[in-house]
């Protein structure tokens, strides 16, 4: 079996360079991950625990399975807004009873728990991902409604929370509430939708209207506990289906309901445990380039992600700026295509399309390992029909109906970005790492356009050109699209699902293959052609 | 000749006298209970005769279901052990006029000393010294304090000490009953009690030619409730001249009854050297092994060649007494807890190499409540009495002992006694010394717990169906550490600790929400298969009861550890219930894994009092309706042939009664309520409780 041959120089002044800046990247990350922790900060948290409540990650913590991982989603959502990192609620894959859910709670500490628009995106991404993959869907019900200040920016999409679930409900994937608190007016449909209801005597609250906006209404007198305790809707409306008598006893509860759905997953499982790397993932940290200019081989990820180390290389000769192959993350076969000396010519494009086909015949996922500046430009190639190519890869990577998992470990420049599968194209899931831009173009370039573009308009309106603020624009636009080509700027607008430690990229990828089988892995094929052969 | 032995017993005994057997080549026949049906020493024996029944008086007592199975079984002897029918001269006549023979004593002299106050008067007469007693000296010549002691039996069952002549009647009336209970005779006397006095007896052994010797002095000052718990040969109070002494006054006393076979003198050794007759036990001693291992003989291989007519050997006629041998009797009980008897399953019994271990069990041995609390015997030889102490130490130290709840941390603590090791005994020395779990010893051990939490981790990985190959515990923003909630010790009276962890790239644990000290290497051990659990190599191949090494380094210091866990519920996904036995170098803890989930309802009422251990009720003291007082006893219970009462915790009045007299019932069992007396409205309780 061929084994990707170890090529990294751990004493290489490159190797030394990129590990001490990724491991300032993770540190800094590690930062912003405490931030999204810390929620609404002390006072809110001694508050909240003085009601002798659970965070919102005890919660989870107490609802997964001892032991079994979870992948947190989007967790620095809405960096670098005026809204706190994390958007006050937490999202994440994780294991119970055995069984592979899409776990959503708010933060009560932040905001009591009210959604505000980042929140809301957070939240509809869970249940995207969730109806993507037939995820079983478990809400840990604690909010204060919509953040109205912002209502107009919440109201028309967070209607869409309610109707995803019971689209989850109707794919024959069951959902569930926990109810721990407030989960008032429009907020009463999150545990209305759900298939299952738990609620927590004294604590849980469900009603449409309070007991203000009753008597506002209707004159009426009224309490919490008669219009929306747990005890009233455990007996009298039927809305709790499970009434607990505290936190964990509504966790043990939910952990019950999940015991018994009679989960089965559409996809076959692993071919077996996979055999762990042979080459150091530790060495990952040393491999990817921080200086992004710098290419790197992604063979040398792919020896550190893969099991045994083992890649079976599809057109190694063809096109060789673009990398494809055959291998096995914990078990799962995939096809990956991985960028190599950033640029995608005429011929990369033709190899990822007929690879994709390829993939598609024999129902394997698809990994993208994006590190590219776009497709190339230049007379020789579109006088060679780079945008028929390209056109032929992203139709490919669009119809394409394999599982597609994206990870950004250096650039996602321009339309390479859509060839390789970002955002756009739907990946089931798509992580970054640290040291990762997602831009149109470089910083240097965009700028450089743009100058050259007012310079050319300076000259044919016969104005003088300014150096000075020339000089001064580049500076300014370099530094903006810096910035919010920076991982944690992508992250915060959900642009993707999180960022993650390289270290952990065979890791996340064998929980993201395990969660896409969940479904049905079905290749767009039986379309009346075979593969073409580009 | 004998062939065939039906051996009327069970537990250790049955299956030490079947050892000796199985090397003559006598065939074994074994009794049991239902309880006992696949007990060892029914697996010992050859043969099998089923008991019908569990309470001895229905099994190892019924003189004529042993007679039956011993005709069916085609015995042509019994050996009766000790305990049970050993002393009953009925049951070695019945086996006697059945034929069969009878390995023990003439039926005469078991009932010459079966009767404590008839013994000590023949011992008057033979010019053994005894204690003035009630029945000869007034209480006044007896004086305080002074030991109630059941005339018949043994085995401290129906003995009590009065200080004060108070305390006498009520003494009297409890000793009345439980010897009545225990052995259908209710004669009690009072008898002087010697203040830390040592417990010295003498092994003596007569054949049917009128042979009579003595095979030296065994001491058993170690004492539980008049019960012996650490025996030794020979005494570190007995020189040469006194042995001399005292084994003339054993042999004289044999004599004087026409003793056949092996038997025990007891004598009561004050400080100054003066010995005074106990009592005699006519049967094979719960000791004897000491002896044999410092005289080299077997002494139920003795018994049978006395009882088939044979003279003593030379051997045993001038017996020799080499070095010194120390028995330790381990039991299912729980010395913290008032010597609470203990029941259910032991998964593991390794008791040692280098000793000699005599065990009524082995893993998978079920305790159940019928019967006594001893369950084997762990006995060192050594040169030298600290050479024996060292052995049998290092015996306990390294011994597993995984089930149920054993006095095995006391008889450590015993032979790591300065005063035990200066060989200062007495039979107050527990009194003195109670060897207990020390006070303030409920600090988290943290080694243990680290380990058994690694444990349990690494499990619940290897039984995950889903995402089995991630790494343990693996989070994308490690926000919260896993946990595992750990109680140290019993249920009750044990201390619960968290233990918090983080596996991924910056390992990190804490106990009850302390980082821990020092550096925690965890990844010392490389597991070959799984890369989940670095650190837990698996030892033995049954997922069920497998056995983990961990090593864990705390401080610098390697620690490798057994972890042993035992899963009440199978298929569960580690939300607890399991029972997690950590040995090591320093030592063996128990740990039982927290509910994560209790089920509501699972906590009880308040005010309800529950059985302590499974047993029978004796008596009710009090109706509903009473008032009664903080440490008022209101239930007695008996269990493990010992009474224990349940005591009030507070003041209040008795709300409902749910058991009666007579009724077996099982530990956790609620038997009564008890409302507070905070307020007045006592009627107010009843189905709204």
């Amino acid at each position: 079996m061929p084994v990707v041959h170890d090529e990294i120089d751990e004493r290489s002044e490159v190797f030394a360079a990129n590990r001490s800046a990724l491991l300032q990247l993770i540190a800094e990350h590690d930062e912003q991950l405490a931030l999204a922790n810390a929620g609404g900060g002390e006072k809110y948290i001694a508050r909240h625990r003085s009601r002798g409540k659970m965070l919102i990650r005890e919660r989870i913590e107490y609802l997964l399975d001892p032991d079994a991982p979870f992948l947190e989603l989007s967790p620095l959502a809405a960096w670098g807004t005026d809204f706190p990192v994390g958007a006050g609620v937490v999202t994440g894959i994780g294991v119970v009873e055995g069984v592979e859910c899409m776990i959503s709670g708010s933060d009560a500490t932040v905001r009591g728990g009210a959604s505000g628009p980042a929140g809301v995106k957070k939240s509809l991404r869970a249940l995207e991902i969730a109806i993507e993959n037939r995820l079983p869907f478990i809400s840990l019900t604690e909010s204060g409604g919509a953040d109205l200040p912002h209502q107009s920016d919440i109201f028309i999409p967070g209607g869409q929370t309610f109707h995803d679930i019971t689209t989850l409900s109707a794919m024959g994937v069951p959902t569930m509430s926990i109810v721990f608190g407030n989960s008032t007016a429009g907020g009463a449909y999150q545990p209305g939708m759900s298939d299952y209801v738990v609620m927590i005597d004294k604590r849980s609250k469900v009603f449409l209207g309070g007991p203000p906006l009753v008597k506002m209404a209707t004159g009426e007198e009224s309490d919490d506990e008669s219009l929306g305790g747990a005890e009233m809707h455990a007996r009298v409306s039927g809305l709790a289906d499970y009434f607990a008598t505290d936190e964990i006893d509504g966790i043990r509860l939910g952990r019950q309901v999940m015991r018994r759905i009679n989960h089965r997953k559409l996809g076959p499982g692993p071919s077996g445990p996979g055999r762990p790397p042979r080459l150091d993932p530790e060495q990952l940290l040393g491999i990817a380039s921080v200086d992004l200019r710098v290419p790197f081989d992604p063979r040398q990820v792919i020896g550190r992600i893969v099991d045994d180390s083992e890649f079976d290389e599809f057109k190694p000769l063809y096109g060789p700026s673009l990398v494809t192959g055959f291998a096995e993350i914990h078990g799962f076969p995939i096809g990956i295509l991985a960028n190599h000396r950033g640029v995608l010519f005429n011929e990369e494009s033709e190899k990822a399309a007929q690879f994709i086909q390829l993939a598609n015949q024999i129902d394997t996922p698809l990994v993208f390992l994006q590190n590219t500046t776009g497709y190339m430009v230049g007379k020789e190639y579109e006088q060679r029909g780079i945008i028929k190519d390209g056109s032929k890869m992203i139709n490919a990577v669009t119809n394409s109906s394999v599982p597609h998992l994206t990870i950004n470990m250096g650039s996602s420049y321009g339309a390479g970005n859509y060839g390789m599968c970002g955002r756009p194209f739907g990946p089931r899931l798509l992580f970054t790492w640290p040291n990762a831009k997602t831009a149109v173009m470089g910083p240097t370039q965009l700028a450089g356009v743009m100058s050259i573009v007012s310079r050319q308009s300076a000259e044919s309106m016969g104005r003088p050109f300014d150096e000075e603020a020339d000089a001064s624009m580049r500076a300014m636009v370099e530094e903006q699209i810096e910035r919010e080509s920076l991982a944690p700027f992508m992250s915060g607008k959900l642009y993707d699902d999180g960022i993650i430690d390289p270290r952990d990229t065979r890791t996340v990828l064998g929980i993201a293959l395990s969660v896409v089988h969940t479904n049905e892995v079905r290749g767009r094929h039986g379309t009346g052609f075979g593969v073409f052969r580009m | 000749m004998i062939q065939t032995m039906l051996i009327a017993n069970r537990g250790e005994i049955a299956c030490r006298i079947a050892r000796t057997c199985r090397r003559l080549g006598i065939r074994t026949v074994a009794v049991h209970s239902d309880a006992d049906a696949t007990a060892l020493h029914v697996r010992s024996c050859d043969i099998a005769v089923h008991l019908i029944g569990d309470a001895p008086a229905d099994t190892y007592l019924r003189i004529d279901l042993l007679i039956d199975a011993a005709r069916r079984s085609g015995a042509d002897a019994v050996h009766p052990g000790y305990g049970f029918l050993a002393e009953n001269a009925a049951f070695a006549d019945a086996v006697i006029e059945a034929g069969l023979v009878w390995i023990g004593p003439p039926a005469s002299a078991i009932d010459a000393m079966g009767s404590k106050v008839r013994a000590k008067a023949l011992m008057r007469e033979a010019g053994v010294p005894v204690l003035p007693d009630s029945s000869v000296e007034s209480l006044d010549e007896i004086g305080f304090p002074m030991l109630v002691k059941a005339s018949a039996g043994g085995g401290g069952r129906g003995m009590r000490l009065v200080r004060t002549a108070p305390e006498l009647e009520q003494a009297r009336a409890d000793a009345e009953r439980e010897a009545q209970s225990a052995f259908g005779d209710g004669t009690v006397f009072c008898e002087r009690y010697v203040e830390r006095g040592r417990h010295v007896e003498v092994q003596v052994l007569a054949d049917t030619h009128g042979t009579t010797v003595a095979l030296h002095e065994r001491e058993c000052s170690i004492q539980r409730r008049h019960q012996k718990i650490v025996e030794e040969a020979p005494s570190p109070a007995v020189d040469p001249a006194l042995r001399a002494r005292m084994c003339a006054a054993a042999v004289a006393a044999a004599e004087r009854v026409g003793y056949e076979g092996a038997g025990t003198v007891e004598f009561l050794l004050d400080a100054d050297g003066g010995f005074a007759f106990l009592e005699m036990n006519t049967r094979l001693q719960v000791e004897h092994p000491v002896t044999e291992a410092v005289t080299g003989l077997d002494l139920v291989e003795l018994q049978i060649s006395v009882a088939e007519g044979r003279p003593l050997p030379p051997e045993a006629v001038d017996p020799p007494l080499l070095g010194h041998a120390i028995e330790v009797r381990l039991t299912a009980e729980d010395p913290d807890a008032d010597y609470r008897p203990s029941t259910g399953t032991f998964h593991a019994v390794e008791l040692g190499e280098q000793v000699r271990v005599d065990t009524g069990i082995d893993a998978g041995s079920v305790i159940s409540p019928f019967y006594d609390s001893m369950v084997a015997k762990v006995i060192a030889h050594g040169t030298t009495r600290d050479d024996a102490i060292r052995r049998l130490a290092g015996a306990l130290r390294d011994a597993r002992v995984h089930g149920p709840t054993t006095n095995i941390a006391q008889l450590r603590r015993i032979l790591a006694h300065p005063e035990f090791v200066a060989g200062r005994l007495h039979t107050e020395f527990l009194d003195e010394h109670p060897c207990t779990t020390p006070p303030g010893s409920d600090t988290a051990p943290t080694v243990p717990l680290l380990a058994a939490a690694l444990t349990l981790q690494a499990r619940n990985r290897r039984a995950a169906t889903t995402l089995p190959g991630v790494p343990s515990g693996w989070r994308s923003n490690p926000a919260v550490e896993q946990f595992v909630e750990l109680a140290v010790g019993g249920a009750e009276h044990g201390s619960q600790h968290r233990v918090g962890y983080h596996l991924g790239r910056n390992r990190s644990f804490t106990i009850d929400h302390e980082p821990v000290a020092a550096e925690v290497d965890v990844g010392v051990d490389v597991d070959v298969d799984v890369d989940v659990d670095l650190h837990v190599d698996r030892a033995a191949p049954s997922p069920a009861h497998a056995r983990e090494r961990v090593t864990v380094v705390v401080d610098g210091v390697r620690h490798v550890l057994e972890v042993h866990v035992v899963s009440s519920t199978a298929g569960g996904r580690g939300t607890g219930g399991a029972t997690v036995y950590v040995d090591g170098p320093g030592g063996s803890v128990t740990l039982h894994e927290m509910e994560r989930f209790p089920l509501p309802g699972s906590t009880l009422a308040a005010g309800s009092l529950v059985a302590p251990m499974p047993g029978a009720i004796v008596r009710l003291h009090v109706s509903v309706g009473d008032h009664v007082a903080a440490g008022q006893p209101l239930v007695a219970l008996e269990a493990m042939k010992m009474e224990h009462q349940v005591h009030a915790p507070a003041d209040g009045i008795v709300a409902e009664i749910l058991v009666a007299a007579g009724e077996q019932v099982d530990s956790g069992q609620v038997l009564l309520t008890i409302d507070d007396t905070g307020d007045d409205t006592g009627d107010e309780h009843g189905g709204a409780t």
